[in-house]
């Protein structure tokens, strides 16, 4: 026997279950107890940039809403610049500005909202720029371990032809699956398609 | 061992052995949940080194006390048990000031939860959350009580083993984990279809907490010994970057 290289392994993930609202967004579960719900506030009062609001459904492979979803976003400033002592930057982020979000659907349309600010481009590997994006990160009841993916915007296609992540991306049509389409003056529709036809792109980051 | 996480590099790839694949037969709810493309995985960028801090003023004194932080007229009833443990990293290096929240039914298996329906009676002094962050040795704690088995529909006769839903964010949003914390002997563990869509007994092992005589009260509640291993990290900043892609 080799000698042992003595890394922990990472905690088994379980699913969030059908009551994650109770731990995550008590309100939702119909009661209140912390004097403050966590990632309500996203960008916060004095954010620069585009306030923008993103609804949408998480679908089954059925075609069925899932109305007991959790998603949290995190995401840069209109700058580019994540809330974050890792990012060089960070100290020029507006005060008030989390980038980080927590929003659950429906439970009876299971639609979501995700109320922000448009984040800029930030960076990427290698001197590269990565095009605007918001990452996300789904659990619920029958997801075994939390999907991470990215919603892009439509309108930014240039960025997008230059993106590491959309390139890695082999099958063209399913890139289209991490654009959020533009709805409106400042809001935009982002479905989540779980399996089947129009599978979402989803990550192991 | 250094109190601070100075390891800034990249995250070592996530070992999906040690996790529950997203189909798995036997838990009815993930076959129409599951994604069947394979996921495209990423090297990681500041999208994914980076992550939501939070701090004691986001929290309020009682939010790590399930006894006492719902109680209107008196304490939860149930049997009193302190859950605690460290999150660590794979580097077996503390994760400080992380956010830790746990959600579970109460000591009858109900959850305070307006889709619930279960019909044992919900505890007027239970609520059923709680949260705290680690200090600077990735150490946690909760009081609360024992949570009950409860039935749900999987198979016709489906009950789930107590657990506490456990959720931890680490410094990135790369480690983000939702987890379940099981207790030692319990044998409904065995019958779970949850806990049976973990591939990996080791895996299956770690999420059980021991019983441990030396954290509880005397005179006043039993221990439960529960750490959390996030993703560790390279120790030094994107030290391939100039390999490219
Ligand atoms: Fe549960």
């Amino acid at each position: 026997m080799p000698q042992n290289l003595n890394y922990l392994r990472e905690t088994a993930s379980q699913t969030a279950g059908p009551y994650v609202h109770i731990g995550l967004a008590p309100g939702a579960a119909g009661f209140k107890l912390f004097e403050k719900e966590l990632g309500q506030d996203m960008a916060g009062p004095y954010a620069n940039g585009e306030r923008i609001t993103i609804t949408g459904r998480v679908l089954d492979g059925t075609g069925s809403p899932v109305r007991d979803v959790l998603l949290e976003t995190w995401q840069a400033n209109a700058a580019g610049i994540y809330a974050h002592e890792e990012d060089p930057r960070h100290s020029e982020v507006e005060k008030g500005f989390s980038g980080w979000g927590r929003v659950i659907s429906d439970f009876d349309s299971g639609e979501f909202v995700i109320k922000t600010i448009k984040p800029g481009a930030t960076p990427g590997r290698n001197g590269a720029t990565q095009a605007p994006h918001i990452n996300l990160w789904i659990v619920a009841r029958g997801i075994n371990v939390g999907l991470n993916t990215r919603i892009y915007f439509e309108e930014d296609s240039n960025a997008h032809a230059s993106d590491q992540i959309i390139n890695l991306i082999e099958q063209l049509h399913r890139r289209d699956t991490l654009l959020a389409k533009k709805t409106g003056e400042n809001t935009y529709h982002f479905d989540v398609v779980l399996q089947g036809e129009n599978e979402t792109v989803f990550f192991d980051v | 061992m250094t109190k601070k996480n100075t390891y800034t590099g990249e995250f070592y790839q996530r070992d999906r052995s040690m996790h529950p694949p997203a189909y798995a037969e036997i838990y009815k709810t993930s076959v129409p949940r599951s994604p069947k493309q394979a996921l495209i995985s990423i090297e990681n960028s500041l999208s994914e080194i980076t992550g939501p801090k939070f701090g004691h003023n986001d929290l309020g004194e009682l939010d790590n006390d399930l006894i006492k932080n719902y109680a209107q007229t008196g304490d939860a009833i149930g049997e009193r048990i302190i859950v605690h443990g460290r999150v660590l990293d794979e580097n077996g290096r503390p994760v400080p000031n992380t956010l830790v929240e746990i959600w579970q039914a109460n000591a009858g298996g109900r959850y305070r939860h307006k889709k619930d329906m279960y019909l044992a009676p919900i505890d007027p002094n239970f609520g059923g959350c709680g949260r705290t962050i680690t200090d600077e040795d990735g150490y946690y704690f909760f009081r609360t009580v024992k949570p009950g088995a409860y039935p749900w529909r999987n198979w016709v006769n489906s009950w789930r083993p107590a657990h506490i839903h456990v959720s931890v964010f680490g410094t990135a949003f790369a480690q983000r984990l939702i987890t379940q914390l099981y207790f030692e002997g319990d044998p409904l563990i065995k019958k779970c279809a949850i806990v049976n869509t973990i591939p990996d007994q080791d895996a299956i092992d770690g999420l059980i907490a021991p019983l441990d005589m030396n954290a509880g009260v005397p005179l006043d509640c039993l221990a439960y010994k529960f750490d959390i291993v996030l993703r560790g990290r390279r120790s030094t900043l994107f030290e391939n970057r100039l390999e490219g892609n």
